[in-house]
């Protein structure tokens, strides 16, 4: 006999939220205005274009700075910057921290346990203060090396998250069928592990993006991020600190597109979620 | 010739106590077997060691008459081939994020076996009573008996000389048990079936002989006929005393 199959339950449409769109638009918005700084700004960034300190404009939408630059132009420097950082930052946590945990997850107990522990103490120091640390320890201040210390520092979470999504997957009934129908490790992980595990991953993945953000926003904040004349938000708002009572735009600005991206990667996250997961599509 | 032989076999997990305790087990082909015993009496070890998934800590296992060799890939190949399962649980044992083709033709795939996959997959649905089209849907869209049922297809899909199941009714409700067990006795025309079951009514229903573990021993062994008509063991009078039984499909 055939059993009745449910239909309701039938894999169909995706399910595209609003607040998925919301977030699509915003990082979009930040994409295209990123890539669009290689081809074209309103004003050569590190001109000085207008009075100091004016307010936003037909001729300068977000005002000037401190030097009588545009602003607009600064903060959409900014976003190539905080993208390429996010992006380069994200794949170093995403290679380092997925191959640890995958190999925390496969290993014997007892490197398992040395693994572990390790990613605990990693985990102990926080994010900000890790990079700190790596850019000290390096040549100096760079964006390379910005990229590189956040990247890092964010791989210890990647891996124990890892490590943790793919022990409860290698526990499943599943796997041992693999094996019994002869799959190898090798295929076990890229046909049953990390499709289980990367609608999570790149959840956290998309979280890293917006630390990543922040994170080179306050290097930057702090003088060990991109140097001028690159011009990240942090140092944008760096600048804009002196005059915040008197040109309080000048910290909004940057501000805003900050939050504004972050938020956007969040909701993003969320929606690719749903996307990925094929037990969370109703019709 | 006996499919698998297990001679003298025990197994200890690490420096604990052992779990089996010198099993002389043989598996004919044609002659389905039920290897019964309650929780902790070691059925699973018995099937791991069965499926090549565990190695036994003294003793000896053969497939058909050669020892059971991991690090042989051929024969290795032949033997997953030869030898598949069907795990408890049809909600753990079917991957969530492959569609049922996929999961039915993974051990054609990873077996390298040489097949038209589509006209194989549609096959082994049409063995197990399920529709051309489930082949494109995910197991989330399936209830617990038809996710058991493509679990049977993707076992049978490499035509294995042996299926093993691993208490493949207890999870399901009553009616469902009954189509399981008329689809196994099906299939038990095509393979011999080993059931690991804590219910000695269920597998005497599809077997000829039996095994009665307790604590990592054999306690009793034989046709299932005598055992059921004559336990000899105190604790095979007691399974049988406490098993409800299904109706009757021999």
């Amino acid at each position: 006999m055939t059993d009745a199959i449910p239909t309701l339950a039938r894999a169909s449409s995706l399910r595209l939220t609003p607040a998925f769109l919301v977030g699509a638009a915003l990082v979009g918005l930040h994409v295209v205005v990123g890539l669009m700084t290689l081809l074209w700004t309103p004003y050569d960034p590190t001109a000085m274009t207008g009075g100091r300190l004016a307010l936003p404009s037909l001729a300068h939408w977000a005002g000037t700075d401190r030097l009588g630059r545009d602003l607009f132009t600064e903060i959409m420097i900014g976003a190539r910057i905080a993208l390429a950082v996010g992006t380069g930052a994200v794949a170093i946590a995403a290679v380092i921290g997925v191959t640890i945990g995958l190999l925390a997850a496969f290993a014997s107990r007892t490197v398992d346990d040395v693994l572990a522990a390790t990613l605990d103490i990693l985990i102990a120091f926080p994010t900000l203060l890790l990079a700190m640390l790596i850019v000290a320890a390096s040549d100096g201040a760079s964006l390379g090396t910005a990229i590189l210390a956040i990247g890092v520092a964010a791989s210890a979470i990647v891996a124990r998250l890892t490590r943790i999504l793919a022990r409860r997957v290698l526990a499943m009934d599943y796997i041992t069928a693999a094996r019994v129908s002869g799959t190898g490790w090798l295929g076990i992980i890229r046909i049953h592990v990390l499709p289980n595990i990367w609608p999570t991953l790149i959840v956290n993945f998309a979280l890293q993006f917006g630390l990543a953000v922040i994170a080179e926003a306050s290097l930057s904040y702090l003088g060990l991020g991109a140097p001028p004349p690159n011009a990240s938000w942090g140092r944008l708002l760096q600048e804009a600190q002196a005059t915040v009572y008197t040109a309080p735009f000048g910290a909004i600005a940057p501000g805003l597109a900050l939050v504004s991206l972050v938020i956007g990667l969040n909701l993003f996250a969320d929606g690719l979620r749903d996307v990925a997961d094929p037990t969370r599509r109703r019709r | 010739m006996s499919l698998i032989d297990l001679t003298a076999v025990s197994f200890s997990y690490g420096r604990g106590r052992r779990v089996l305790d010198g099993i002389d087990l043989r598996i004919e082909a044609g002659r389905n077997l039920g290897i019964v015993g309650e929780s902790g009496s070691g059925k699973t070890t018995i099937l791991r060691l069965l499926l090549g998934l565990a190695l036994p800590t003294t003793g000896r296992i053969a497939f058909n008459g050669a020892p059971l060799d991991p690090g042989n890939r051929s024969f290795m190949r032949d033997f997953r081939r030869a030898v598949q399962a069907v795990f408890q649980d049809p909600y753990s044992s079917l991957d969530p994020r492959q569609k049922i083709a996929d999961i039915i033709a993974e051990p054609l795939r990873s077996l390298n076996v040489e097949t038209d996959i589509s006209a194989a997959v549609a096959g082994a649905l049409a063995s197990v009573d399920l529709p051309p089209d489930a082949a494109q849907r995910y197991p989330h869209e399936f209830s617990g008996g038809q996710r058991q049922r493509i679990a049977i297809a993707r076992a049978i899909v490499s035509r294995p000389e042996l299926l093993l199941a691993d208490e493949v009714v207890s999870a399901l409700d009553l009616t469902t048990r009954i189509r399981i067990v008329e689809l196994l006795k099906t299939l038990s025309e095509k393979m011999t079936l080993v059931l690991v079951s804590h219910d000695i009514g269920f597998v005497a229903l599809l077997c000829h002989d039996l095994i009665i573990l307790e604590k990592g021993r054999v306690v009793e062994q034989g046709p299932a006929g005598s055992i059921l008509s004559s336990p000899q063991h105190p604790y095979t009078q007691r399974l049988l005393a406490s098993t409800p039984r299904l109706p009757d499909f021999a």
